[in-house]
């Protein structure tokens, strides 16, 4: 693909043969991953429809303008995420230490404490999360995929495709609304239902999309045993598609651990332990925020611990399921 | 064995009077017509799942029913002048919405503006440029930028970046382009310009995984076509994949634009929190998430409240539109390109 003139004479022999590259550094093939292009030979010259040298090359040279000023732009993508990183372990790893993640925060000017109510009350919060949204994700998903009846399937697609994309702020408000206004109290219960309502699209869409690549052959082998139906969706369809199904809940986990705003008035915060589970609870990243914002040095220093920790958690939850369901799809191939 | 118990009682069910049993178990397969034993599990399991599916629809209309409910104080009080007024006077009692809408749309703008020239050279890289091995470890890394809390990205915005833009970037765009009102003005690092620089990181990963998406499912047939007519590569990304994949990425912009509608945390952080129309986009702003976020929790008085959630439901209703439009568009090029597949 180094050359792009066709000439009457070339369309005979030379096409299928793979021609050396004219130019040091060409362009790979646009369709890469399609295998082996046939390549056109050097141009030999003199053809009927050739086209000047100067315009072959000013069509070839902007091709690899556009190919480089595509690969700069990936590049430049990059470089937050690394300045990101940097800093966070940068900063981070300076006020991070034992006491950090076990200890109570301390009040403004006495040096210590840490994050571990924080800590504590965010796994509290994604536990409660991870009741409410999986059982519900995975039911809606199994109805998507095993019971499809049309008419409510692509209304319900739609609207939790929709749902993933509704501000966390606004399902904070609204469990407001529903929850705290309702009882009179901020609670860890309510923080972990808005947490719970956000991961709900995920788990159902990963749910459909893997018993969806279940073979109908498992089912009916099932039900030609004579197992109900089911039985056969929970100990068939669902074992099977089971690494995907947890792929998609690892994901989801992932994506709630970081949200704050919807945590900002359902489970507010606290600088206590937690004390159960309808009274307020802290966060991570809740109580990162409120660092952050705060005019204190040493609070400014917990902030970047506490988001070293943050960003360890997200990332090797969202990176391991990748990696996970990367291995588990090429052993189904 | 408890399947194998089950076998000699399933011959009575009513399965084995019809004429094929494979016709029947195929029937009930797309139908839900359960053979034999289990019935009653059989309706209790499928009720659960419907229930689940039906409780996403119960769900968000209860969200937009109860935001109704709650905002109807501020609808009562300040009708449609909601919108147009730039007061936000909760001393007096008196809300306008005008500069939160102002900010939010403002900082959403400019984010695009930066974003989706990079995402699309990255989503075109991705899918056509790059070397199969690179492709998804460059993917992978991209998609990080997506799994990184809200919250670490305004962290990083106060600490690192706005200081940067107010001390380099903000007086040189100012000093050279001053003439232009936009950029007139003093700089403080946070504000406008530094959450819309935020905004548009945190979007480059939305917007670039799903037209990578979309023109990566372009039919291989359309770009053979325009190598055999001796397209350059850049020539076949122009000729084939753009227009077959444009509705997708314009589904990809909606999208992304929706989420920075949307985005809280690292807007409160970034933004500047002064509710004010300035003519510099590096003055300070205000949106209506990151004003939801901070006054929120803190709100004793129900007008306060209701006007709070009367600019979350206009909020809600903006993304909702964004999202129903953007799906049906990436939907009919994911269709389009299938058929494209399909055809011999």
């Amino acid at each position: 693909m180094s050359e792009y003139v066709q000439t009457p004479e070339e369309e005979g022999g030379n096409t299928m043969m793979p021609a050396p590259p004219a130019l040091p550094g060409a362009v790979p093939a646009a369709g890469a991953h399609g295998g082996h292009q046939p390549e056109r030979g050097p141009d030999t010259g003199g053809g009927l429809y050739r086209q000047s040298n100067l315009r072959r090359r000013s069509r070839n040279i902007r091709s690899r303008l556009a190919h480089a000023l595509c690969a700069l732009s990936t590049v430049i993508a990059m470089v937050p995420l690394a300045l990101i990183l940097f800093y966070v372990i940068y900063q981070g790893a300076g006020a991070l230490n034992f006491s950090f993640l076990t200890s109570l925060p301390k009040p403004v000017g006495e040096s210590g404490g840490g994050m571990g109510n924080a800590i504590a009350g965010s796994l509290i919060l994604i536990g409660i999360a991870a009741v409410i949204g999986v059982p519900f994700g995975v039911l809606a998903g199994t109805h998507l995929a095993e019971y499809r009846s049309p008419r409510l399937s692509w209304i319900v697609r739609l609207l939790s495709d929709t749902l993933s994309g509704v501000p966390s702020i606004i399902v904070g408000v609204f469990v407001y609304t529903l929850l705290v206004l309702t009882f009179k109290q901020f609670s860890a219960i309510a923080g972990g239902v808005a947490l719970g309502i956000l991961m709900l699209p995920t788990v159902a869409r990963t749910t459909e999309d893997m018993m969806r690549m279940v073979p109908d052959t498992l089912r009916e082998a099932s039900l030609a045993l004579g197992i109900p139906r089911w039985r056969t969706i929970t100990s068939v369809v669902i074992k099977t598609a089971g690494g995907g199904i947890m792929t998609g809940v690892m994901l989801a986990l992932a994506r709630i651990a970081g949200e704050t705003a919807p945590l900002l008035f359902t489970a507010l915060s606290s600088r206590t332990w937690p004390m159960g589970l309808d009274k307020p609870v802290a966060s991570l990243p809740v109580q990162i925020y409120t660092y952050a914002i705060s005019p204190f040095d040493a609070w400014h220093k917990q902030a970047w611990a506490g988001s070293l920790v943050l960003v360890l958690m997200v990332l090797l939850l969202s990176i391991g399921s990748k990696l996970y369901f990367g291995r588990k799809m090429q052993r189904a191939r | 064995m408890p399947h194998l118990a089950r076998l000699s009682k399933a011959r009575r069910s009513p399965i084995t009077k019809t004429k094929s049993i494979t016709a029947n178990l195929r029937r009930s397969l797309h139908r839900g017509i359960r053979p034999g034993r289990g019935r009653l599990g059989d309706s209790l399991f499928a009720a659960a799942a419907f229930l689940a599916a039906a409780g996403i629809i119960a769900l968000m209309a209860l969200m937009v029913y109860k935001l109704m409910q709650q905002a109807m104080p501020a609808v009562e009080a300040f009708g449609a002048g909601f919108v147009t007024s730039t007061e936000w006077d909760p001393v007096n009692n008196n809300f306008g919405a005008l500069p939160f809408i102002y900010g939010t749309v403002i900082s959403s703008l400019l984010a695009l503006l930066m974003a989706v020239p990079l995402s699309l050279g990255i989503a075109i890289y991705l899918s056509q440029f790059a070397p199969s091995w690179l492709r998804s470890p460059l993917g992978l890394v991209v998609e990080l930028l997506a799994a990184i809390p809200s919250v670490v990205y305004g962290l990083w915005g106060i600490f690192v970046l706005a200081p940067f833009l107010g001390k380099t970037v903000e007086p040189f765009i100012s000093g050279h382009l001053g003439g232009i009102p936009v950029f007139r003005g003093p700089v403080y690092g946070v504000g406008l310009f530094a959450a819309s620089v935020v905004l548009a990181i945190m979007i480059i990963p939305t917007i670039s995984a799903i037209s990578r998406e979309t023109m990566r499912n372009v039919s291989r047939d359309q770009k053979e076509a325009a190598q055999a007519l001796g397209a350059t590569p850049w020539e076949t990304v122009k000729m084939a994949v753009l227009p077959l994949a444009r509705p997708g990425i314009i589904g990809a912009v909606i999208l992304g634009l929706g989420r920075a509608l949307g985005e809280t945390m690292a807007v409160t952080m970034l933004i500047g929190n002064s509710p004010k129309i300035s003519a510099s986009i590096f003055a300070p702003a205000y949106s209506i998430a990151s004003v939801i976020a901070s006054e929120f929790a803190e709100v004793t008085e129900g007008r306060h409240m209701a006007a709070l959630i009367e600019m979350a439901l206009i909020l809600l209703v903006i993304t909702l539109a964004l999202n129903l439009l953007a799906r049906l568009l990436v939907q009919k090029t994911g269709s389009r390109a299938t058929k494209a597949k399909a055809r011999p």
